[in-house]
C-alpha cells in the first residue's frame, strides 16, 4: 500500500521545489513580485528574469530529471539490474561528442541550437550503430556490450577532439560543457529539447507492463505475449530520445538514472512499472535539488550541476550498495 | 479437444539437430510426463513448440497470435528467474498479464492459485527471500494465475521436498482431470510413473516411446535410452517404478 502515498509524495515535492527554483536566484525578488512577473506581459527587467532566465531552468531542470529517472529505471527494468544506467548504452557519451565537435569547430558559436542540434544528432547516429550492433534478435547481453563498444568509441573520439584542440580555451569551455549545468539556457531550449523528451516519456511509459513480465526472465516474459523485440527497440528509441536531449541541452548529468530508481524502488514493491512514474518524478525533484544547491552553496563561482550530482550522487550510491550487501548477509 | 499439434518439428544446433522432427499431439485432460536423460532435447521440445528457438517444421502454438497464444499456454521455465525483490501476490499476479483488465476476475485466479500452491499465508512475503522450493512454488503459482488451457513445465518439481514434489503432481493430475493439458518434463521416473496418464521418451531429439507408463518403462527402454535397470510393478496403490542400477 506503500506505493500509493509515492506518487503524492512525490509529486508535491517536485512542486516544492519547482516553485523554489523561480524563486532562488541572484537577484533577490519577493515572492509575490516574482509571481506576478512570471505572468506579466510587460518587458521589465523583472519579467525577463523571471520568463527569460527562471523559467527555462526550472523547466528543464523538470524535464532533465524526468528524462533520466525514467531512463534509468527502463534500463533497469529491461537489464533486470540495479546497476544500469542511461549512459550504459552510449547515447550520453554520442551526444556529448556531438557537443564537443560543436563547440570545437565553432559551429555551436554561429547560432545559438547549434550545440544542442549536434548533440542530438551524435545521439540519433549512436541509436543507428546500437541498433545495428544488437541485431535483430540480440539480447540484452547484446545491448550492454554494443553500449560499451559505442561509449568507449564516444569517449576515444571526444580525448581526440580535446587532444587535437589548437588552443586551451576552447579545450576549456569543452570541459566546462561536459560537467553539465542549467544556467544560461532559455525557452528556445526548452522547445528544442520537449519534443524528444515527450515522445521518449510516452514511449518508456507504455512498456510497464512488459517490464514487469521481464521479472521473470526473458522467457518467461516471450510467452506472455511480450515481443521482445518491439521492446528492445522501443526502449533504445526511447532512452535515446530522453537521453539525447537531456545531454544536449544540460550536458553529461550523471547518478540521476542510477540513484533515483534504486533509492524509490523499495517504495513501489519494486514494481517495474510503478517504478517508472516514481523515477519520472523522483529524477525531476531530485536535479530541481540539485540545481538550487549550486546556486546556494557557491553563487559566485557557477558550480556546475553535473560535478554536484556526482560528488552527492557517489557516496550515496555507496550507501545504498553498503546497505544492500547488508541486508544479503 | 486438440491443444497442441506439432509435426515435424526440428530444431537445429549448427548442424546438428537437438529436436529432430518429432510429431505429437496433446489433448485437453492429458498429463504428459516428459522423460529422457540430460541433453535428451525435453527442453528444447517445449522452447520450440512454444517459438522461443527457431524451427523447422510445424507448431499449432506458433500460428497463434503472441497475445492469443499466452491466453493458450502457461510456460515455466527451468530457471527460476525473480529479478526483483517483489512480494509474492504480486509476482503471481503477473500471471495475469496476458489477461485484459478486469481486477475482479484477477484477483479471484490469483487467490485460487496461491490457496494451490499452499502459498496464501506467503502472500505478503517476499519472493526472493524465500527457499529455493518456495520460490518453485510461487512460480508454479503465477503459471496457474495465466489460467491457460495448456500449461508446459520445465522440470517443475526439481528442487521441492517429497511432500510438496507429490502435491505439484497431484495437482497437475487435477488439473488434467478438470480438462486442462499438461506437458511436465520431469527427471523421477517414480513420480512420473504415478501421476502421468501418458510419457514422452525422449533421446538425442527423438521420441522413442509414448504411451502409458507401463509401455515406456520397459527394461529395453531404460537400458537403451538411460543405460540403467529399473522395477516397474502394479499394485493397490498404483504404478510404482523404481531406477534399480547402472549397467555397464
Amino acid at each position: 500500500m506503500r506505493d500509493h502515498i509515492v506518487f503524492p509524495i512525490l509529486a508535491t515535492l517536485t512542486l516544492i521545489l519547482f516553485m523554489a527554483s523561480l524563486l532562488i536566484g541572484p537577484a533577490s525578488i519577493g515572492i509575490l513580485d516574482s509571481i506576478t512577473a512570471l505572468f506579466s506581459d510587460e518587458e521589465t527587467p523583472l519579467a525577463l528574469v523571471m520568463q527569460e532566465i527562471r523559467l527555462p531552468r526550472a523547466l528543464l531542470a523538470v524535464m532533465v530529471g524526468v528524462s533520466l529517472g525514467l531512463s534509468g529505471a527502463a534500463l533497469q527494468g529491461y537489464l533486470r539490474n540495479p546497476l544500469a544506467e542511461p549512459g550504459l548504452i552510449g547515447i550520453s557519451s554520442s551526444a556529448a561528442l556531438g557537443a564537443v565537435i560543436a563547440l570545437q569547430t565553432g559551429f555551436a558559436a554561429q547560432f545559438a541550437l547549434g550545440l544542442p542540434l549536434s548533440a542530438l544528432l551524435g545521439a540519433c547516429l549512436a541509436v543507428v550503430l546500437i541498433l545495428a550492433l544488437a541485431g535483430p534478435r540480440g539480447g540484452a547481453l547484446t545491448l550492454i556490450l554494443a553500449g560499451i563498444a559505442i561509449s568507449a568509441l564516444a569517449a576515444a573520439l571526444t580525448s581526440l577532439v580535446l587532444n587535437l584542440s589548437p588552443n586551451p580555451f576552447a579545450v576549456s569551455e569543452i570541459v566546462f560543457w561536459m560537467m553539465g549545468s542549467l544556467s544560461d539556457r532559455s525557452m528556445t531550449h526548452v522547445s528544442l529539447a520537449l519534443p524528444f523528451m515527450i515522445a521518449g516519456w510516452v514511449i518508456l511509459l507504455t512498456l510497464g507492463r512488459s517490464l514487469d513480465a521481464l521479472t521473470l526472465g526473458e522467457d518467461a516474459a516471450a510467452s506472455m505475449g511480450v515481443k521482445l523485440n518491439r521492446l528492445r527497440f522501443l526502449l533504445i528509441v526511447g532512452v535515446a530520445s530522453c537521453v539525447g536531449a537531456a545531454t544536449a541541452i544540460a550536458g553529461a548529468i550523471g547518478f540521476v538514472g542510477l540513484v533515483v530508481p534504486h533509492i524509490l524502488r523499495p517504495f513501489v514493491g519494486a514494481h517495474p512499472s510503478r517504478l517508472l512514474w516514481a523515477s519520472a518524478l523522483g529524477g525531476a525533484a531530485m536535479v530541481l535539488a540539485a540545481d538550487i544547491a549550486v546556486r546556494l552553496i557557491l553563487p559566485d563561482r557557477d558550480l556546475k550541476l553535473g560535478v554536484l550530482m556526482a560528488i552527492v550522487g557517489a557516496p550515496l550510491f555507496l550507501h545504498l550498495i553498503y546497505n544492500t550487501r547488508r541486508d544479503q548477509l | 479437444m486438440i491443444l497442441l499439434s506439432l509435426q515435424n518439428l526440428t530444431v537445429m544446433r549448427g548442424e546438428c539437430p537437438v529436436v529432430d522432427h518429432v510429431n505429437l499431439t496433446v489433448d485437453a485432460g492429458a498429463f504428459v510426463g516428459l522423460i529422457g536423460p540430460n541433453g535428451a532435447g525435453k527442453t528444447t521440445l517445449m522452447r520450440g513448440a512454444l517459438g522461443l528457438v527457431p524451427t523447422q517444421g510445424d507448431s499449432s502454438l506458433q500460428q497463434m497470435d503472441p497475445a492469443h497464444r499466452a491466453r493458450h499456454v502457461g510456460w515455466l521455465p527451468q530457471s527460476r528467474e525473480i529479478a526483483w525483490p517483489v512480494d509474492v501476490r504480486t509476482l503471481v499476479s503477473l500471471g495475469r498479464i496476458p489477461h485484459s483488465g478486469r481486477p475482479k476476475a484477477t484477483d479471484t485466479a490469483v487467490d485460487q492459485a496461491l490457496a494451490r500452491m499452499h502459498l496464501t499465508d506467503f502472500a505478503d512475503r517476499i519472493a526472493t527471500k524465500l527457499s529455493g522450493g518456495e520460490q518453485a512454488r510461487v512460480l508454479i503459482a503465477r503459471a496457474l494465475a495465466q489460467e491457460t488451457p495448456l500449461l508446459l513445465a520445465d522440470e517443475a518439481i526439481a528442487g521441492l521436498d517429497p511432500a510438496n514434489q507429490i502435491m505439484v503432481m497431484q495437482l497437475f493430475s487435477q488439473l488434467a482431470t478438470e480438462g486442462r493439458g499438461i506437458i511436465a518434463s520431469i527427471h523421477d521416473l517414480g513420480l512420473a510413473a504415478r501421476h502421468c496418464s501418458r510419457l514422452l521418451l525422449m533421446h538425442m531429439g527423438r521420441v522413442v516411446a509414448d504411451g502409458p507408463p507401463d509401455q515406456v518403462l520397459t527394461p529395453d527402454h531404460m537400458r537403451d535410452v538411460f543405460g540403467i535397470s529399473g522395477y516397474y510393478a502394479d499394485t493397490d496403490h498404483g504404478p510404482i517404478f523404481q531406477p534399480l542400477e547402472v549397467l555397464t
